[in-house]
């Protein structure tokens, strides 16, 4: 989807930093946080695209809070899909422990997704053989696919070259909407920062990691 | 309906686990164990080991450069977000960094939990446009003649940098070089400099 989430290259967001060091949590509730959103996926019957495709649809203005905010309503919402608790559960819930004396509403019914699973992570083994090879030039897909992909909007229709072969992998567009693993041939694809950014840019190489569907010979 | 309005998210973290806890879905020992795990024993630390061992050691570090989630399992190194781990060496001549500009990818067992600034889309969005500038803004000057190549983690392949040992280290102990290794290093977005 062409969501918030899809940052490369987008102006506007100031300096980065400050570089800091020390626990990855700045506060309790961040450690609970991460605990929840690490467990989300086995308690919901999901997977770890769906969860990253449900960061990716926290609305924009809640994605732009911060990190365990996006993360912790991310990990909400993969749980509402597989009918695990509700908004309204979680809104009286957040109430009472305000002092509110609110009425909580039941748990919804479960309802979670059935997705045969190929085993353990996410590296699978490909029968087809690869479309393609080192050296070979390629175009990244200008495609605007409204569920998940991990084809980001600034390679889409640029072409670069292909400088490795990674191990196949459970398909990201299809495993986060639980309609099979798919899994495709993994290339490392290097773009020149001007195929990308135009004539003025700074020089440099970029290297991504793309699935085989998202990419079309050069013809 | 998450949209609107605006939960604390302090508050919605605790109506969260006290609404799963209460249905068994997680426990306050699992928590603990978890926050504890990221704090101590998966972070930044465990790069600096494989840093130090490739410094010192020739054929660790070819075999690192090789295959690197293999390498790194030598160490005990495994988990999470670390399947396949690719190891790009910086040298005088080329300067690597890594982003995740569509969520927060990073290689857990050697990195542990990414810092904010790496999840923070002023990372995200600019390094793989401007990236010597942004290299600039946290302090890494580097020369005209140093290539720079951005990694962009986009598939389940993970990245860590292996830094260049600074000069005047060379009768350090692999641990004590250990200790010199920083995470920003380990991403790209600095140098390791003798103490």
């Amino acid at each position: 989807m062409d969501g918030i989430h899809d940052l490369g290259g987008k102006h506007g967001f100031g300096r980065v930093g400050p570089l800091t060091s020390g626990s990855p949590f700045d506060e309790p509730w961040e450690g609970t946080a991460f605990v929840i959103g690490a467990l989300a996926a086995r308690v919901a019957g999901g997977n770890l695209h769906a969860f990253r495709h449900a960061i990716e649809r926290v609305p924009p203005q809640e994605y732009l809070v911060g990190y365990w905010n996006r993360w912790t309503i991310g990990a909400q919402l993969m749980m509402e899909d597989s009918g695990i608790i509700t908004d309204e559960q979680v809104r009286a819930r957040a109430a009472r422990l305000s002092g509110e004396d609110v009425p909580e509403p039941p748990a919804p019914e479960p309802n979670k997704p059935q997705m045969p699973s190929g085993g353990a992570g996410n590296l699978r083994t490909v029968e087809a053989p690869p479309a393609f090879a080192v050296g070979d030039r390629v175009r990244a897909a200008d495609v605007h696919p409204a569920g998940h992909t991990r084809l980001p909007r600034y390679v889409r229709g640029r072409t670069g070259t292909v400088t490795a072969l990674r191990p196949g992998a459970v398909f990201p567009d299809t495993a986060a909407h639980f309609t099979g693993e798919n899994p495709q041939h993994v290339y490392a694809v290097e773009f020149s920062s001007r195929d990308l950014w135009g004539p003025h840019t700074e020089p440099f190489r970029l290297t991504i990691d793309l699935f085989e569907p998202y990419l079309e010979p050069l013809t | 309906m998450t949209s609107a309005p605006h939960l604390d998210p302090a508050l919605r973290v605790e109506a969260l686990a006290s609404l799963l806890t209460e249905r068994g879905l997680i426990d306050q020992a699992t928590i603990d164990t978890f926050v504890k795990t990221y704090e101590q024993s998966v972070g930044p630390m465990n790069g600096a080991r494989v840093v130090a061992k490739a410094w010192t050691d020739p054929d660790y570090r070819a075999r690192l450069l090789a295959d690197g989630s293999a390498a790194i399992a030598e160490l005990g190194y495994k988990g999470p977000q670390g399947e396949h781990i690719v190891v790009l060496q910086n040298t005088p001549a080329v300067h690597n960094v890594v982003v995740c500009t569509l969520c927060s990818c990073y290689p857990w067992p050697v990195l542990g939990l990414p810092p904010s600034w790496y999840k923070d889309p002023a990372y995200r969005s600019r390094v793989v446009r401007e990236p010597r500038q942004v290299l600039r803004e946290f302090g890494l000057e580097l020369g005209d003649e140093v290539e720079i190549r951005v990694f962009d983690s986009s598939s389940e392949v993970r990245y860590m940098v292996l830094p260049e040992r600074p000069a005047g280290t060379g009768n350090a102990s692999e641990e004590d070089l250990a200790a010199l290794v920083t995470r920003d290093a380990m991403v790209g977005v600095a140098k390791v400099t003798a103490l």
